[in-house]
Order: C-alpha cells, then sequence, then structure tokens
C-alpha cells in the first residue's frame, strides 16, 4: 500500500473529466424537474446525442459541429416526450421508461455503420502561462472545452433560476402549477421549453461520451450513464451549485475507487459503487425532516397539468 | 384551436377502442420503418404478433408467452395498488432483486438438502425481502415525507450492486470454477420452479401471476381497502374525511408491490434464470411500470398488457431469427407501441373539442 | 420432491415430442445458429463473433445458412432463445458466453440430433461441445513488447473479472515483461465489467496518472486506447478486436479473437457428418488468437522479439506457462522446465510470483 503513488491534482483533474458527461445530462435534468416534469429517458436521450453527435462530427470533421447535432438530437428526442405528457398528458414515468427504450432501438439502428470508426479528435486547451501554474493549472485549466461548457451551463442555469424573471416563472410552474396557470403563466409552453433544454443538454452529456472520453460509437456506449444523472438531481436536492458538486462526487467514486486498487488499498468496490445512492438518500431525508419538505422535490413534480382540472 | 375537455367518467368505449388503434398504428409506422430497413413489412407485422401465437412453432411459443408474461403481470398488479392511490413505487427493478437474492440465499443456505419445505420457504423469504426493501421508501415518506419515486429508484442502484455483491462473493457457487454466479437453483430439486405440467410453460410464478390478477380484482371492487385506495387517489382530502389513514395506505401499498416484485424475483430465479448472476435483472421492474399503465392500473387490462408486452418479446425474438432484423429494430417497435398506447389513453379520459379561440 | 424432479427432467425430453413440433426437414442448406450476448456493434466481443459467422456463409456459401440473435441476456431468456433457433431449423448452434452454460446444456438434453457449441464453459454432453481460445499466449507477446516499451517500468492491466481467464491473461503478460525487463512492475485495476467505456477510460487513466505508460486491457472498448492517447508517450494494445483506428499509436499491437477457423471447421464437421463432442483450446497455433500488427512505434529489434515469441508459441516450441515458475507466495509452481497442465490454468485462481495485490474474491 503506497499512497503517495496517487497525485491527488491529477486526481482531482480526472474527476471533473470522468463528471462531465453526468454533469451535463445532470444540469438538463435538473432544469426539466424545476419545471415540474419527471423525465426518466435521460438514458435515451444521452444515447441518441451520443450517436448523432457522432455521425455529425464524421460526416463534418468538427466536433464542434458534432456537438451542436447531439443536442439538436437529444431534443428531437425529448420533443416526442413533451408532445405526450404536454399536450396527450400521459403518465410521465411509464413515457420516460419508453423514451430510454426508444432511443436506445434508434441509437443502435442510426449507427450500423459507425462501429471502429473514429472520431474527430477534440484538442485541450492549453493556454500559455496560466496551464502552467502549478497545481491550480493542471486542475482548472488544461481540459478539453466541452469541460468548461458544461460548468458555463450550471453557471448559467443558476443564475437563470436565481435572477431572472422567467427562472422564476419556471420555478413557479415547477411548485405548483395551477397557482402558476391562474397568473396568467404558460404552464405547458414553460414546460415544454425546459424539456427541449433538457433533452439538449443529455445529448451534449451523450456526445461527449461518444466524441471526447471512448470517441468512438458503440452501441451501449453510455453504459447507465442517464440513470445516474437522474440521481444526481435529486443528491443535489435541485440546485445547480451542489449538481457539480454531486456529479464529481459520483464521477469521482469510480475514479477515486479504481486509484485505491492500483495502490493495493482492499476496498471492497460495492460498497463504494452503493455509497453515493446511500448518500442521495440521506440528503433526501435530511431535506425533507428539516425543512417540513419545503425545500424538498419541486411542489409539482411528475404530475400533469390540465387546464381544466 | 383544439382543446380537451375532462370527461366525468372514463369512457368505456375508448377504453376498449384505444389499445387497438394503438396497435394498428404502430403495425402502419412499425411497417414503415421494416421497409426502409429493406425487410417486408408484412411479414416482419406477421411475424411479432401472429407467429408466436398461430405460426408453425406457436406450440412453443405460446407457453413462453406466460414465461414472460408472468413476472411482468405480477410486479404490475402490485404496483397498479400504489399508483391508483397516487403512490409511486418505481423501484420494483430493486425489490425484484432483493427478492431474489433473499431467497435464494435462503434456500442455499440448506444446500444439498433435499426438504420440501425448503421451495416454500424460499418464496416467503423472497416476498419477505422485496417487502422489506419497498419498506425503506414507504417508511420514510410516511416518517419524513421523503418523495418515494426518488427513493425506490436509488435503491434500485443499491440494489444492483448488492446482487453484483453476491453473485462474485458470499453467493458464488464454490464448484463454479471460480465464475461469478451462484448455484444453479433451477437443477436443485429442492427448490426448481419448473414447468407444473409439461408444455404449458405454467411455473409456480405463473400461477401466483393468475392468483394475484383474480386477487387484485376482488380486492380493489369489493374490499374496503380497494375503496381507500380509490378515493386516495381522486382526492387526498376526501380521503381524509372517508377515515383512511394515509401513512398506512402508503406502508400497505409499497409493502404489497415490493412483496408481490419479490416473489417475481424468487420464481425466475428458481426458474427460468436458474441462477443469481451479476446481470440477473433484465428490467422486468421497469417494463412491469409500463405494463401497469397499458394496463390501465386495472388488474384485467394488466393482464393483457402483460401478455402484448411478452408477444412483441417473442414475436420480436423470431422476427430476428426468421427475417435477420436486428435487435435495436425490434426495441425500437416496442417504444413505439408503447408510445402509440400512451398517446390515445388521452381519448379515454378527455373529449377532444374543436373550440372557439379562448384562454384556455 | 420426487415429483417436481421428475417433471423437470420429463418436460424437457419430452418438449418436441409431445407438442408434434414440425421440426424443419433436413434438406436445402445446412443452418447455422449464433447467440450473441452483446450486440453485432460492440466493436468487441460479440463484433468478432459477428464477423466469424459472415467467415462462415463467405466460405459455404449456398451450402450453410446462418441465423443470429443478438444481446440475448445470460439468464432466463438465453433457453428459449436457444431453443427457438432449433426450431427454426439449426442443426448446429453456437452460444457465445459464459453465461449460456446451463441454458445450452439444457436444450442440448431436450435435442440431442442438434450439435451445441458453447464458449468458455466447462460442460460437455455427446451433442454438446465447448470452445475457448488461449488467450494468454497473446498475451505472453504483448507482454514482452510491454517489457521492452516501458519507460517508467511500471504497466498496467485492466481486469474485467477476476476469473480464470483473466487471471492467465495477468500472469501470462507479467511473466514475459518480467523476463524481457527484471525491473518491470505491473499494476491491476479490477473494473467489474467487460465493457463500460467511461470506467475502462478512468480505469487507464488512473492508472497512467501513478506513472504507468504501458495499459494492458481485458475489457472491449476502446475507451483505454483514446485516454492513453490523450495522456501521450503511453501505449496500448487492442483487445478482441484490432482497434486500429488507434494506430500507430497509442495501438502498438492487438490480441484479435478469430474465431472463424474453428467455426469453419466445426460446420465442415456437421456437413461431412463427422462432429464429435470435443473441448477445444485454440491458440496461436490454431489461428484462433491472431497478433496485430505491430506498428512501427515498435523498434524492430523488439517487434522480430516478439514475433519470434508468437512463432514459437504458435509452432508449439514453447509454451508460456514453463517453469521454473513460483507462486506469488514463493512457492514453487512449476519446475524447471515443467509445462502448466490445461486443468490447472482453467481454474487459475493465483498470481505469479512479482505480482503485488491480491485477487479479489
Amino acid at each position: 500500500m503506497d499512497l503517495s503513488a496517487i497525485n491527488p491534482i491529477l486526481l482531482v483533474a480526472s474527476l471533473m473529466v470522468a463528471a462531465t458527461p453526468i454533469l451535463l445530462a445532470a444540469i438538463g435534468e435538473l432544469v426539466v424537474e424545476r419545471a415540474g416534469v419527471l423525465n426518466l429517458g435521460v438514458e435515451g436521450m444521452m444515447i441518441t446525442g451520443a450517436i448523432v453527435g457522432f455521425i455529425v462530427a464524421t460526416a463534418t470533421g468538427s466536433p464542434w459541429i458534432g456537438f451542436l447535432g447531439a443536442a439538436a438530437g437529444g431534443a428531437a428526442l425529448s420533443l416526442l416526450f413533451a408532445v405526450l405528457t404536454q399536450f396527450l398528458l400521459s403518465n410521465q414515468v411509464a413515457t420516460g421508461l419508453a423514451l430510454t427504450l426508444v432511443g436506445l432501438g434508434l441509437s443502435s439502428l442510426l449507427g450500423q455503420n459507425y462501429v471502429g470508426i473514429r472520431a474527430p479528435s477534440v484538442p485541450s486547451i492549453h493556454i500559455p502561462v496560466i496551464s502552467d501554474i502549478p497545481v491550480i493549472g493542471p486542475i482548472l485549466f488544461q481540459h478539453d472545452p466541452m469541460v468548461y461548457v458544461g460548468l458555463g451551463i450550471c453557471l448559467g442555469v443558476w443564475a437563470f433560476l436565481k435572477y431572472s424573471r422567467a427562472g422564476l416563472v419556471l420555478r413557479a410552474v415547477g411548485e405548483n402549477h395551477d397557482a402558476a396557470h391562474a397568473l396568467g403563466y404558460k404552464v405547458i409552453r414553460v414546460r415544454v421549453l425546459a424539456i427541449l433544454f433538457g433533452g439538449a443538454c443529455a445529448g451534449l452529456g451523450g456526445a461527449y461520451l461518444s466524441l471526447v472520453r471512448v470517441p468512438q460509437w458503440t452501441e451501449g456506449v453510455t453504459a447507465g450513464a442517464g440513470w445516474i444523472a437522474l440521481a444526481i438531481v435529486v443528491f443535489a436536492s435541485w440546485r445547480p451549485g451542489r449538481l457539480v458538486i454531486g456529479a464529481y462526487l459520483f464521477g469521482g467514486v469510480t475514479v477515486l475507487q479504481l486509484n485505491l486498487q492500483l495502490v493495493n488499498v482492499p476496498i471492497p468496490v460495492e460498497i463504494l459503487s452503493m455509497a453515493p445512492y446511500l448518500v442521495t438518500i440521506l440528503t433526501l431525508v435530511l431535506l425533507s425532516a428539516g425543512r417540513g419538505g419545503a425545500m424538498g422535490a419541486p411542489g409539482s413534480l411528475g404530475k400533469h397539468f390540465h387546464a381544466s382540472s | 384551436m383544439i382543446r380537451l375537455e375532462k370527461r366525468a367518467q372514463p369512457s368505456r368505449g375508448w377504453t376498449i377502442a384505444t389499445p387497438i388503434i394503438a396497435v394498428v398504428a404502430t403495425m402502419i409506422a412499425g411497417g414503415l420503418m421494416f421497409a426502409a430497413l429493406g425487410k417486408d413489412p408484412v411479414e416482419a407485422i406477421r411475424t411479432i404478433f401472429w407467429d408466436p401465437l398461430f405460426g408453425p412453432f406457436a406450440s412453443y411459443a405460446r407457453p413462453q408467452l406466460l414465461v414472460k408474461a408472468g413476472p411482468l403481470i405480477l410486479i404490475a398488479i402490485g404496483l397498479s395498488f400504489g399508483f391508483k392511490a397516487g403512490i409511486w413505487n418505481i423501484g420494483a427493478e430493486g425489490q425484484y432483486i432483493m427478492g431474489a437474492l433473499t431467497g435464494a440465499a435462503t434456500a442455499l443456505a440448506f444446500y444439498p438438502a433435499e426438504w420440501w419445505i425448503i421451495f416454500p420457504l424460499a418464496i416467503l423469504a423472497g416476498a419477505v425481502g422485496g417487502f422489506l426493501w419497498a419498506m425503506i421508501p414507504a417508511v420514510l415518506k410516511v416518517r419524513f415525507g421523503t418523495n418515494e419515486i426518488l427513493v425506490s429508484l436509488m435503491l434500485v442502484y443499491v440494489a444492483q450492486s448488492l446482487l453484483a455483491a453476491a453473485a462474485l462473493g458470499w453467493l458464488r457457487n464454490p464448484e463454479g470454477m471460480g465464475f461469478p454466479g451462484s448455484r444453479n437453483l433451477a437443477q436443485w430439486a429442492a427448490t426448481a420452479n419448473p414447468e407444473l405440467i409439461a408444455g404449458t410453460g405454467m411455473h409456480w410464478g405463473v400461477v401466483m401471476a393468475f392468483l394475484s390478477v383474480i386477487v387484485a380484482y376482488v380486492i380493489l371492487s369489493r374490499h374496503m381497502l380497494g375503496f381507500s385506495i380509490r378515493v386516495t387517489g381522486q382526492s387526498p382530502r376526501a380521503a381524509a374525511f372517508a377515515g383512511v389513514n394515509p401513512g398506512r395506505l402508503v406502508i400497505v401499498c409499497m409493502g404489497v408491490s415490493g412483496a408481490l416484485a419479490g416473489m417475481a424475483g424468487l420464481f425466475e430465479v428458481t426458474g427460468p434464470a436458474g441462477q443469481i448472476s451479476i446481470d440477473f435483472n433484465v428490467g422486468y421492474g421497469f417494463t412491469a411500470i409500463i405494463v401497469a399503465f397499458l394496463g390501465r392500473l386495472h388488474p384485467v387490462g394488466i393482464l393483457l398488457a402483460g401478455l402484448l408486452m411478452a408477444l412483441t418479446y417473442i414475436g420480436g425474438e423470431m422476427a430476428q431469427l426468421s427475417l435477420g432484423l436486428p435487435a435495436a429494430a425490434i426495441q425500437l417497435f416496442q417504444g413505439m407501441l408503447l408510445f402509440f398506447l400512451l398517446a390515445v389513453d388521452v381519448l379515454t379520459n378527455y373529449r377532444i373539442r374543436a373550440a372557439r379561440r379562448e384562454v384556455a | 420432491m420426487k415429483r417436481r424432479t421428475l417433471l423437470a427432467s420429463g418436460a424437457g425430453a419430452a418438449l418436441a415430442a409431445s407438442l408434434g413440433l414440425p421440426l424443419r426437414a433436413q434438406d436445402g442448406p445446412l443452418k447455422v445458429g449464433f447467440i450473441y450476448v452483446g450486440p453485432v456493434g460492440d466493436g468487441g466481443w460479440t463484433f468478432q463473433h459477428d464477423q466469424a459467422r459472415q467467415a462462415v456463409e463467405a466460405h459455404f456459401g449456398d451450402a450453410v445458412e446462418t441465423i443470429y440473435q443478438e444481446s440475448v441476456p445470460e439468464g432466463a431468456d438465453a433457453e428459449r432463445a436457444i431453443t427457438q433457433m432449433v426450431l427454426q431449423g439449426c442443426k448446429l448452434i453456437f452460444t457465445t458466453s459464459f453465461g449460456y452454460m446451463d441454458a445450452t446444456v439444457n436444450v442440448a438434453a431436450q435435442f440431442p440430433d442438434v450439435k451445441f457449441e458453447h464458449a468458455t464453459g466447462y460442460k460437455t454432453a455427446p451433442n454438446l461441445a465447448t470452445y475457448d481460445a488461449r488467450f494468454y499466449e497473446g498475451r505472453a507477446v504483448i507482454g514482452t513488447i510491454a517489457g521492452r516499451m516501458t519507460k517508467s517500468n511500471k504497466i498496467g492491466y485492466i481486469g474485467s473479472f477476476p476469473i480464470p481467464e483473466v487471471i492467465q491473461g495477468i500472469n501470462s503478460s507479467f511473466i514475459h515483461a518480467r523476463k524481457v525487463n527484471p525491473d518491470v512492475e505491473m499494476v491491476v485495476a479490477w473494473a467489474y465489467t467487460w465493457f463500460d467505456p467511461a470506467k475502462e477510460a478512468d480505469a487507464a487513466k488512473a492508472m497512467i496518472e501513478q506513472g504507468v505508460d504501458v495499459v494492458m486491457q481485458h475489457t472491449d472498448s476502446t475507451a483505454p486506447q483514446a485516454a492513453a492517447a490523450e495522456a501521450g508517450n503511453v501505449f496500448t494494445f487492442g483487445q478482441a478486436s484490432d482497434m486500429a483506428a488507434f494506430k500507430p499509436t497509442p495501438r502498438i499491437s492487438s490480441i484479435i479473437d478469430n474465431w472463424a477457423p474453428y467455426y469453419i471447421k466445426r460446420v465442415q464437421a456437421v456437413l461431412d457428418g463427422t462432429w464429435e463432442s470435443s473441448r477445444f483450446w485454440g491458440g496461436i497455433g490454431d489461428g484462433e488468437v491472431l497478433i496485430g500488427d505491430i506498428t512501427e512505434a515498435v523498434p524492430a529489434e523488439v517487434k522480430a522479439e516478439a514475433e519470434a515469441l508468437r512463432d514459437a508459441i504458435g509452432s508449439g516450441a514453447y509454451h508460456p506457462f514453463t517453469g521454473p515458475l513460483s507462486k506469488q507466495d514463493g512457492s514453487v509452481w512449476l519446475a524447471e522446465g515443467e509445462v502448466a497442465t490445461d486443468e490447472v490454468l482453467s481454474g487459475m485462481n493465483f498470481y505469479v510470483e512479482g505480482i503485488v495485490g491480491d485477487i479479489p474474491s
């Protein structure tokens, strides 16, 4: 056992990368849930984004256009969910699960001819001077741009929810759609937009896997990342700031666990892998016990809205 | 401008008509997809919907429909209790895993004894395992008001980790050459859960699924519990006036669904699956949620929805084999079917009105 | 209890007869079925099996027809999938994952006229053969290259599950890396998955951060290759498939699963009526394990050394597990010149001397 072999700076830097796909997907789902909608189809939207992004990137040779395509692909799939749940009033849980099924099937059909191809590469940013600052440089300033895009989106969502009027409306719709409706807000319009945003972010997260982390198209490339994203939203108790911490924690557990294995620290893998979920449940309990449920889940989460009901 | 108007009562006619519309729409959309993939659409649709029932190998496929539908129906029936009352247990997958684990572990503690009592004991242990796992979100909801959707979902991941730990560690077959996975329970007479009558597909799990449909029907339509569930689902306030104890209802509904899911897991691990392995669970717990909704939360509806789901699985496998359709196309086809079924459901509860422009 | 036992066995054996199933007639092409555990587009294990299936079709033309079913879960659904293949008229069925073992045994017992081939298992029957590949032979070759190429003298091995096949690979690559470089150390990370790109990338990264500069993998995705490419100055080897997209670096060679020769041989045997149950464990000499192109990043003399080792193993002149070898605890495993038996190898659950760490249990 020689813990000195683990370089904490590199550990932090690599867990930032490991967390990026789930961070992207989770921030999108956070907005969706703050609008009062539970979309369990994150995995399906992620993998659709992964293949659409890959196809676009290989066709155009530009990973950036690929990421745009991925966002569009994820959003397009989420539009199905939006139409069903918002206009046809279908149950959100069942529709979300069906969306995952559709996404997985669609992506492997689309990807049939893309197995074994390498995607155009995404260079890491290396800014002279600041990237070379000891400790902070490697942690903060030597990543590929999508790491910063992910953090930027989180920052943007935080500011949007906290300071903008539209953010206020979105939260109102999520907390109590009947009251929001009575105040004249367009509940369904807000929710559809939130769902599309969630789809786009999930698509970006998926494309980060197929274009940066793996980077190749293989069926099942997301391997359950979408479900982890759902957990992170809950862990974060629907706050963008905590979401970043949650994503790093969930992403970091795997990285840490593998690092410990390499220096022969005998840690039962199973306990480490279930720990984040147990912590999430504990968080939920503390939140709902501590403040009488007020700071827990958005009030209208998962309930469908119909103006006449 | 089209608007929806809520019906006072769900329409009986549409309840029957909508699934048919959905299936037809799926056949058309799916047929187009199959044609785009270069396959004969008519043959593909026939292979999926007709061949498992009446095709040349139907005598094998029909019993398999029951094997596949059994766990789906059993779990979905349990879920429907809570769903009707607005209690959302979406962690049936976890309860299914825990039932299989506790049941298998209980049985294997007696290995290699051949007492008849082991199998009933394992069923009981499976039900208790699923029940206790469901009690976690139930008790947290009652005690702290924690959201049961999220807790039960989180517990699926925890159960999966426990399953992996069991398959790799404490339940691993000591004679298995170091490979992950438990002893084969289907090949140990004390726990085997085979077909009860050869060629029917009926194992104890399927029997239990049918029984659960009947019992659920009676409870929901004639028993006080059914009344409590319905009134709570329609209006929690009215339920409070009617003397329904909401906490107890949460415990009962979650408990029933957990126990049934746990039992389904046990029947599966002792029968068709045979052993605890890392990827023992194949999503029955999640698919059952869809089945419950497709069945409109009604016991008979769930029975039919479970059989329809099973039909697309078995028929889909046949289409893969005989037409060379990729598995992904079948998955997408199933997704379409679900989407159409969910989409047309609106007609049951709402009336479409062409309204003049007004503030909706 | 007796009654249930009776039903269990009776139900199976009588299935075809009692239901009067119209098992398809013999005339026409021989129908061969393949059950895959993953999608054919996984780029690894299943992809390679499907390549071999296509090779069978190309080789036999109209004499053979193949069908396959992909993504069949290793559990409740496997037995039905195999049975349906029999009903579709398959006379030879390959089940290509360890987890299909009991299902294949059950179906084989019901249909004595159909031949079954189960990959990587250990249960056989008169109409059920097993086949596997001696991946450890390939590991010896890439272990040699790894030992020569490492500058930090630290090589990494991403393991999937602690099962004999993987442990053979770890030991074989370590022995041969040590042989050419006595200072080499090896670290092992267990991913507990055959395929999870994100986790594999994490494992490779963690290794690289701890000073590893040659990464070997026993998992199927290309994610470790990408992680190595990003880090620079790290070498990797393709696993299962060639992973040629990452040539010339980081991927400097590969171990390719090539099932085609075996599949063609067995299909031919059924056509000739000479098929017999057997346990086949093929290696480099049988063309079942291929060493992919060694790229120009490898110095010519190392390449020559690796190819010489490959050829020595292929010809049978050299066995990768030849004594003297000790176990991790220092006890003698193989005496000078002694060669490991297949029995010991197929149940291998110990590290050889020099590897640090414990095999999880």
